[in-house]
């Protein structure tokens, strides 16, 4: 093995704002990010009772656009994109020829030909070559990395509604969950979908990276009355477990078919074949024989990432997420278990650091807003 | 920041020697560095530790870290309130102490760092 000098880390266009601003700075997939503002606990409990902003600019965003770019999205990916009217995104799996991840991803239908897929931050290289090979088989495909061109803000709780929209002419309350919509915000020209990671009502809004500070800015000003507080990875990732939001190579990676990864509902069973889709389909005839489940501790210990799911002494399964989470306040995680163990109210052992420690199966989400985001 | 009545580990713990036993926790570097404070898992009274061997660890949102005896001993009493409130410890790293300990080896304690010393360490 040689050795080599790590490659710089990559800043998003708001590394200035987040180090001027007072937030620990942590290596995250290559990336310059902010871990935490005001802690985790306190950036957790501020999107789950009012707002918390959130810096997600190092997604990546991948075009197809072209008369083949419906095939090649449906080629490539699990969800069945023909239902995606112009406006409207779903989550779905680049899959790989086995029926696991390249990745997961929102894809955004833009216009009839032309799609723009949200892509995990450490995977863009990786997912650019892999859909760019794909596409090759469906004709008229351009696929563009734009990731550059955008900067990505995430407003996140039950008041982002009323702050984001005294900075926008768009209607948000008529974006309905899971729908976009191109506009400005604070003068600058977005696209604001009504989508997150935290398990809460919110928007995502796409900027110009040179107007990314000015919007960013401007939220926090406008939320200001309400409490929004900036929030770092930390609270993000705390956020998405309570909602039982898998996490790209620790829930599920190339290896995890998208339905051992517990996501039988992004397979768009009735389209043609795909990518995967013989190996998919095959595990849905006969099942799988291991699936991801969501636990809660029952003895007094937490469960993390990595932690052996034990059998007697044997280890079976593997603790894929697992944290004490700041509004439920309960030890709980995802977890890699055999068949035979994901039955709710299963009980299992984990070796937590040579010590065993009880949890049961039980359903998802661990937290679930008590009212949908749009009526 | 750092009381002059205690005395630290490069560990990040302290420990205050009164009398014939000694409080021992984390300083309030490390409770930084760990961040939301949600778990202690601490020994059973009567346990002997020696100086440097873990007795417990404190686990934040999200690290767990290990915590290092600073002077050898027995355990004679565990703080009941951390069960209950561990973000006790942020608030106030050093009153909130872990254990008590009975050090079998009084002379460890001119081996461990001064706040001076301390402070310079973490600055």
């Amino acid at each position: 093995m040689s050795s080599s000098s790590p490659a710089p880390l990559k800043k998003t266009p708001l590394n200035a704002k987040h180090r001027t601003s007072g937030a620990r700075m942590v290596e995250f997939g290559g990336w310059d990010m902010p871990v935490e503002y005001s802690g985790i606990t306190d950036e957790h409990l501020a999107v789950r009772t009012r707002g918390g902003l959130f810096d997600v600019s190092h997604m990546g965003q991948i075009e197809l656009a072209g008369s083949g770019a419906l095939a090649a999205v449906q080629w490539m990916t699990s969800n069945d994109a023909s239902r995606l009217a112009i406006g409207q995104i779903q989550y779905s799996a680049l899959m790989a020829d086995a029926g696991g991840f390249i990745d997961d991803v929102l894809v955004y239908r833009q216009a009839n030909d032309h799609f723009l897929l949200v892509v995990n931050a450490g995977n863009i290289m990786k997912d650019h070559e892999w859909i760019v090979a794909q596409a090759r088989r469906h004709g008229d495909v351009s696929v563009v990395n734009s990731s550059s061109r955008y900067a990505l803000i995430a407003l996140q709780g039950p008041v982002a509604q009323e702050v984001l929209q005294q900075l926008t002419a768009i209607d948000l309350g008529a974006i309905k969950y899971y729908w976009f919509a191109n506009g400005e915000v604070a003068s600058v020209r977005a696209i604001v979908s009504r989508t997150g990671y935290t398990g809460e009502d919110g928007f995502e809004i796409f900027v110009p990276p040179a107007q990314a500070e000015k919007v960013w800015d401007a939220i926090l000003q406008a939320g200001k009355t309400a409490d929004v507080r900036p929030c770092g990875l930390g609270a993000r990732d705390t956020l998405r477990l309570e909602a039982a939001m898998r996490l790209y190579g620790n829930d599920m990676d190339e290896n995890t078919t998208v339905l051992e990864a517990g996501l039988g509902w992004i397979v768009g069973w009735k389209k043609d074949d795909f990518l995967g889709s013989a190996r998919l389909r095959e595990q849905k005839e006969r099942g799988v024989a291991r699936k991801l489940i969501a636990f809660e501790m029952r003895d007094r210990a937490i469960a993390r990432h990595g932690y052996p799911v034990l059998q007697g002494d044997t280890p079976i399964g593997t603790v894929t997420s697992g944290t004490q989470t700041p509004f439920l306040k309960k030890a709980v995680g995802l977890a890699m278990v055999p068949a035979g163990l994901t039955a709710l109210g299963t009980m299992f052992d984990i070796d937590v650091r040579g010590r065993r420690a009880k949890a049961e199966v039980v359903p998802e989400p661990f937290y679930k807003r008590a009212k949908p985001a749009t009526s | 920041m750092y009381p002059s009545d205690l005395k630290y580990t490069k560990d990040h713990e302290w420990i205050r020697v009164q009398g014939g036993d000694a409080a021992v926790g984390i300083t309030d570097f490390a409770q930084r560095q760990l961040g939301d404070i949600v778990f202690v898992e601490l020994p059973a009274v009567g346990r002997k530790v020696k100086q440097g061997e873990v007795f417990g660890t404190v686990e934040s949102v999200k690290a767990v870290s290990e915590l290092f005896s600073p002077m050898s001993g027995e355990v004679v009493a565990v703080n009941p309130d951390l069960a209950t409130h561990p973000e006790s410890i942020n608030a106030k790293p050093h009153e909130a102490w872990m254990i008590r300990l009975r050090p079998s080896v009084p002379a460890e304690a001119d081996g461990l760092l001064t706040a001076d010393a301390y402070s310079n360490l973490v600055k």
